[in-house]
């Protein structure tokens, strides 16, 4: 053996190969097997996309680097189940590029957020974490109150839909109309976003007002779907203290 | 360091014609895309090139570089480096002191956005991954890629490409999560246009590497040039894989990774225990088998052991990677080859380390006196017991109490600070006066204290964090005597309060030892040489040898 490698350090492309291989088992073996993940990870029937509304809060939530303190994954540990609810399922991230699991909880995780808080809690917290958690470390994000710059959404549900998030060209062609719809109550834009994406989708003036579409509108949209676009995680739980 | 004192005519005209293509493509992006991200990028493109075109353009046909400057090795690329290296450890360190400050002290953010702490943040870890430590990667590799191949680098205007475009690459990475263009992928965050950059660069880096490897007057290949070929490898296949993207528009930042959910997760630390593994490890072991033998005056203890080390590394860690995922929704095989693999790879680390350690047998007296050598061992020590740190840490069990804590934050500090940052300046305080043509750095006292002030903020730091981390985690998992959790998470935050002060004191230390090294390299670059002729590794073997 040592014979052989003496040789092989004469060899640059001798070793540049050695390396290849070496270095490519480990990952193939443990990532190609994933993608038979169609066949194991069962994608829940009432499972939606998120609305455009939603996706947008998501790009900020991203550039804010909210993922940096915020784990969106329920680990399948006691405590973590009483803490934050049902633990996370593979199913419930399949349409999110990317996956925003984490890796550090400097603040709480979030995977089951929605609905917990109310929406004028969610903005009176972004504006100024401090005046509703006087603890809380967390930065203020007072520029949320901008208003929203929806331009890019069809192009990105386009660009989503070629990835395998079901996004029909109705809801592509409608998103920006379903955007400024999500955030206006009792109008057709909001009962639009509803037939297009389920009735359970909230249609409310997330900043606590209908007149103005903002980037809290979309920010709170986004924390407020969280955990809630299928049921099963939920179901899953039932099942298991019946 | 003039273009005309190192470049042949031939050589400047190619470099002038590289000079104007970026100029012309950040022109053209910043037209193209008008507005945002990418019109900003354009614009830093286009001042690069312009700077570049003047630069060269203006010594264009100056008299031919004297053909005496084949008799030595090239090091003005490397010297480029050290000073990016010096840069960037200042800006990202800085940095990441303040980020810490913000978590004590959440107010003293101002109301603009790109002072946030979710934008700063990144722009600590890329600017020390790739800013401070891919600049003392790529500086120093050719640097020692000459010295043990005993050859001139093969070509004289790529090694400047390599290095230009990849700084062009880390500005282009930090200053567009200021502006809040980021892929949110845990360092790997830079924008699409920026990743291509940085593949094109790093296939020039290859070429050269190997080119040069091809003229070496050495039959083997030393085992420093192992790792850095693992380092440059491996970061290609890594940085391919896991920055596949469909940009939304052509003429914008904003893009889709073409990877969701489970396979996503898998494929983002497959990459980010990688970076750690082939960026901050193997390359760095490059330097640790060439620096630690030449300042000790010793041979590497065995030869057989770095064999074993090297292959145990490149092998084994590809497979860790999933240790990041305990308890989550990946499958579980996967979760338990990761903890598996990680507990395996305790035997190469350590034979790296143990190696290393062996080493410095006979020579424990140099150890006592120069820092600079102290520098090296305590870098090798903080490798071992961080590396077994790891292995303990991607054990399941003990994964459910540290994972998303901040004993994760302790753990790689010890690993970036006190491995990382320690071999790169023990590197630095060799090469610098060799590339500067004097036997010792302008200040030496100044070494011993950047030294202590070094080793003193890694362990205020590592052990704040420890403590930290480990009450996180037990508050996280407490339960009173109804069954009922014992702690608020905001209880768990209130009790973090002291630690991050005192992090934040450790990290500052570290800081102000940077800041001394900077200013002794600069003063050790300015001074006069005191030797007439470098005292260097002969270029060619002499025949009386």
């Amino acid at each position: 053996m040592l014979r052989l490698h003496y040789n092989l350090e004469k060899v640059s492309m001798g070793l540049v190969v050695a390396i290849i291989v070496a270095a490519s088992i480990g990952g193939i073996v443990e990532i190609a097997p994933l993608f038979t993940i169609d066949e194991t990870v069962e994608i829940p029937e009432d499972m939606r996309p998120h609305t455009p509304l939603e996706l947008a809060g998501r790009e900020i939530y991203i550039r804010e680097g909210c993922y940096a303190c915020h784990s969106q994954m329920v680990r399948s540990l006691a405590d973590e189940l009483d803490r934050y609810g049902p633990y996370s399922l593979a199913a419930e991230s399949a349409y999110d590029h990317p996956m925003l699991w984490g890796s550090k909880r400097t603040g709480p995780d979030l995977a089951r957020l929605g609905e917990k808080y109310s929406d004028d809690w969610h903005t009176a917290h972004l504006i100024d974490p401090r005046s509703v958690v006087p603890a809380s470390i967390m930065p203020a994000y007072p520029w949320l109150m901008r208003p929203l710059d929806t331009e890019i959404l069809s192009d990105q549900l386009a660009v989503l839909a070629t990835l395998g998030v079901p996004y029909g060209p109705e809801m592509i062609e409608a998103a920006v109309a379903d955007a400024l719809g999500q955030s206006q109550p009792d109008t057709d834009g909001g009962d639009a976003v509803r037939e297009r994406y389920g009735e359970g989708v909230p249609v409310r003036a997330f900043d606590g007002d209908p007149s103005r579409l903002t980037e809290m509108d979309a920010v709170v949209a986004y924390l407020q779907a969280l955990g809630t676009l299928t049921n099963a995680p939920y179901a899953t739980t039932v099942e298991l203290t019946q | 360091m003039t273009p005309a004192g190192t470049l042949s005519r031939n050589e400047r005209q190619f470099a002038f014609g590289l000079s104007i293509a970026l100029a012309v493509l950040g022109f053209a992006m910043a037209a193209f895309a008008a507005k945002g991200v990418m019109a900003v990028h354009g614009a830093m493109a286009l001042a690069a090139g312009l700077f570049l075109i003047f630069r060269i353009g203006g010594q264009l046909y100056d008299s031919a570089a004297g053909p005496d400057r084949h008799d030595r090795y090239f090091d003005g690329p490397t010297r480029f480096g050290v000073v990016m290296t010096l840069v960037w450890a200042i800006i990202a360190m800085g940095v990441g002191v303040w980020v810490a400050a913000l978590l004590y002290w959440p107010e003293g953010t101002p109301a603009v956005p790109w002072t946030s702490f979710g934008r700063l943040r990144p722009v600590h870890t890329t600017g020390i991954i790739f800013g401070f430590g891919g600049n003392a990667l790529i500086a120093t590799s050719f640097y020692v890629l000459q010295r043990t191949a005993r050859t001139r680098l093969a070509d004289a205007v790529s090694p400047w490409f390599v290095l230009i475009g990849f700084n062009l690459f880390c500005l282009w990475a930090v200053s567009g999560y200021l502006m809040g263009s980021t892929q949110s992928k845990e360092y790997a965050e830079a924008e699409w246009y920026a990743d291509i950059l940085l593949v094109i660069v790093w296939v020039v880096y290859f070429v050269v590497y190997l080119r040069t490897l091809a003229r070496r007057h050495e039959p083997h290949i030393y085992v420093a040039n192992w790792y850095y070929l693992a380092f440059i490898l491996v970061v290609a296949m890594l940085h391919i894989v896991n920055n596949l993207a469909i940009p939304v528009r052509w003429n914008g930042a904003d893009s889709f990774t073409i990877w969701a959910g489970v396979q996503d997760a898998m494929i983002q630390w497959w990459y980010g225990h990688n970076a750690v593994a082939f960026f901050l490890t193997a390359g760095f072991l490059g330097m640790l088998y060439y620096f630690l033998p030449v300042r000790s005056g010793r041979p590497i203890w065995s030869y057989r052991l770095s064999i074993l080390s090297f292959w145990g590394i490149v092998f084994f860690y590809v497979w860790v990677g999933s240790h990041h995922l305990h308890y989550t929704a990946l499958p579980y095989w996967v979760q338990t080859l990761g903890m598996t693999f990680s507990v395996m790879l305790l035997v190469p680390s350590w034979a790296s380390a143990g190696n290393a350690i062996a080493t410095l047998n006979g020579a424990w007296h140099k150890v006592r006196d120069d820092a600079t050598l102290r520098f090296m061992f305590v870098a090798a020590v903080f490798y071992g017991l961080s590396t077994f740190e790891g292995s303990f840490l991607a054990i399941r069990p003990v994964n459910s109490l540290s994972h998303y804590t901040d004993w994760t934050v302790g753990h790689v500090h010890s690993g970036t600070l006190g491995w990382v940052a320690m071999i790169i300046f023990g590197a630095l305080y060799t090469m610098v006066p060799q590339l500067s043509g004097r036997e010792t750095m302008a200040w030496p006292r100044a070494i011993e204290w950047h030294f202590w002030l070094a080793v003193g903020g890694t362990l205020v730091y590592v052990v704040s964090m420890w403590n930290a981390g480990i009450i996180q985690g037990l508050m996280w998992r407490a339960y009173d005597e109804n069954g009922a959790l014992s702690y608020s998470f905001v209880q768990s935050v209130e009790a973090m309060a002291p630690y991050y002060l005192i992090r934040t004191i450790g990290g500052g230390m570290f800081l102000t030892g940077a800041i001394i090294c900077a200013a002794n390299c600069y003063a050790t670059f300015r001074s006069a040489p005191l030797m007439a002729e470098p005292r260097d590794v002969p270029l060619r073997p002499t025949p009386a040898e």
